[in-house]
């Protein structure tokens, strides 16, 4: 099975987030970057079914330079080879000029499955992937839980909400996008990240882009809706001033 | 005209479709609202309570399931008849399934997410959380129209939808639905073996999120738990390590609770999370980030090591 996994790279969780000068986006120059956590989770599971079924996986990231780190760690987990539609617009473009970057260049190649995580956690669209799928022609199915593949096509487990879930069986070439918590992570081996230096990532230059189909005009933090009473002090001062709110103020604990 | 697509499932009407209504409601101008399905006469006129022009069902046995070409082919379809200038959906998993194709089909924009709207009657701007809630955005749809917009669940309230002083009229729309264009074949819906805890009665609550670190660290959650006489729960990162089972994740892929104590450690407060909890009467959060997004629902905070005020805290409750 040829299998493609889309994977974005995104600030780290613990990075304290700072407006740019413009407050259009973040200031990122110095900020510390990761693999986007669901894209990892798909990259997981696209390494598990190349073990079973035999295949290739390619990992793909729509990004800056900097977005190369995420790709040659990919391949030190495991994957083949690596495509860098590279161009600093993509840093925080819309998901239909992502999923037309990453289109343009999966295209071709004529993939059996395409897989990526169910949103990023950067601008969290939860687009990308559906909006390739169409763009590729294929057949999707989202927030997947479980893949089997099957004679002529997959079954894959969707997850509805409130603990529901659904089984369907669709047609390859397919596109998933892929749930947290689906598989257990592996991580790089000293041997894969050595075996990373000699694959290949290519590099693609986006066709101009399309003209964006939202436009950011700012970001800033949110306004707090309620008003939280913060508990100063040192950690038996806050602990002491809370166990009385709870008790007299609250009322929840006797 | 505003068109807003209600959800249902085997008849039954998903609530956050009339958070939907709400919205576009509050957007100005008149309302339809069209509902997919088979057989689903009942939620039709039940939409019709609403204040709208029209209720628009589109009947076909290859609706009977949700799929999402079935919903893309359709909606594509009544689009080109109806022309909106927006389409208003509810944030829930079916429409993260196939907004973005029918969007993408039509090539249209399409904001997910939203949490509210400023300036409504002019160029619409949109607020819509990034950075997993810890920012807002704001944005605007570019393109001609519709423009599609998902709402977040719970960011409009379903009670302020406006009820018409007579039901709106119900009317079928004629739209063939070609069932062998439909690439998915979705099974029956169905839950994991039964929930062995109903989080939902417990009437207090210590929830765990990546900041406890390490399972070994979840001892002293359960220890502040027992001095509280609470339930334990956690966010989905820890269920999805294994750390706890998977029974005891809160938020839109687990279980809603609403108990009268919600104390949260090392929850940054995803939306996610929060849309299952909110509704708890009285929230502390626990956390060493101050913009954790959690700080923002909490009655009282403490910011700080949880390592060090959760220790500190069971000894207060042991006093």
């Amino acid at each position: 099975m040829k299998i493609a996994v889309c994977i974005k790279q995104v600030v780290t969780r613990e990075w304290q987030l700072r407006v740019n000068d413009s407050k259009t986006w973040i200031r990122d120059q110095d900020a510390s970057f990761e693999l986007n956590e669901p894209d990892a989770y798909a990259l997981e599971e696209a390494l598990r079914l190349k073990e079973k079924h035999s295949g290739e996986v390619v990992v793909c990231s729509a990004g800056p330079a900097r977005a190369s780190s995420v790709l040659r760690e990919a391949l030190a987990r495991g994957a083949d080879r690596a495509i860098h539609v590279e161009a600093d617009a993509l840093a925080s473009a819309d998901a239909f000029a992502v999923a037309d970057a990453l289109a343009a260049a999966l295209r071709d190649e004529k993939f059996d499955l395409v897989l990526t995580g169910l949103q990023s956690d950067d601008q969290g669209f939860g687009q990308v992937g559906v909006v390739l799928a169409e763009k590729l022609g294929m057949p999707h199915a989202t927030i997947i839980m479980e893949v089997k593949a099957e004679e002529g096509g997959l079954r894959v487990k969707r997850e509805l909400e409130g603990g529901w879930f659904q089984w369907m069986t669709l047609p390859l070439p397919a596109l998933l996008t892929i749930q947290s918590g689906i598989n257990q992570l592996r991580y790089a081996t000293l041997k894969g990240i050595m075996a990373a230096k000699k694959k290949e990532i290519r590099k693609v230059t986006p066709s101009a882009a399309a003209s964006p189909a939202q436009k950011m005009l700012a970001i800033h933090f949110p306004e707090k809706g309620k008003k939280t009473q913060m508990l100063p002090g040192s950690p038996a001062e806050a602990a002491k001033a809370l166990v009385q709110k709870l008790r007299e103020d609250a009322r929840v604990i006797q | 005209m505003i068109l807003v697509v209600a959800e249902q499932r085997e008849g039954k009407l998903n609530r956050a479709s009339w958070e939907a209504i709400a919205a576009a409601q509050h957007a100005g101008g008149p309302v339809k609202i069209a509902v997919l399905g088979s057989a689903v006469d009942a939620v039709a006129s039940e939409l019709a309570a609403a204040e709208a022009a029209e209720v628009i069902v589109v009947d076909a046995p290859a609706l009977e399931q949700y799929t999402s070409d079935g919903h893309v082919m359709t909606l594509a379809a009544l689009i080109a008849e109806e022309q909106p200038s927006q389409v208003f959906l509810p944030h829930t998993y079916q429409t993260r399934d196939f907004a973005p194709a029918l969007a993408a089909r039509l090539q249209r924009a399409l904001i997910t997410d939203v949490t509210a709207l400023k300036a409504p009657r002019g160029a619409m701007v949109f607020v819509r959380p990034v950075f997993q809630g810890k920012m807002s955005a704001e944005v605007t749809a570019e393109g001609p129209s519709p423009h599609f917009v998902t709402c977040q669940i719970g960011a409009f309230r379903a009670d302020a939808a406006k009820r018409g002083s007579a039901p709106a009229s119900v009317r079928k729309a004629a739209i063939d639905v070609d069932a062998s264009k439909i690439r998915q074949k979705p099974e029956a819906p169905f839950k994991e073996a039964k929930q062995a805890v109903d989080l939902s009665q417990a009437e207090r609550i210590v929830a765990v999120g990546r900041g406890i670190k390490a399972q070994e660290h979840l001892e002293v959650a359960e220890q502040l738990a027992q001095a509280l006489g609470a339930e334990i729960a956690a966010s989905r990162p820890i269920c999805d390590a294994g750390w706890l089972p998977m029974d005891r994740q809160i938020g839109s892929s687990g279980q809603t609770v609403a108990p009268k104590l919600y104390l949260a450690l090392g929850i940054s407060g995803a939306i996610q999370h929060l849309v299952g909890m909110k509704g708890a009467r009285t929230i502390v959060a626990i956390n060493k980030d101050p913009e954790a997004p959690i700080f923002e629902i909490a009655d009282y905070g403490i910011e700080g090591d949880l390592f060090e005020v959760v220790p500190a805290l069971i000894a207060e409750l042991k006093k």
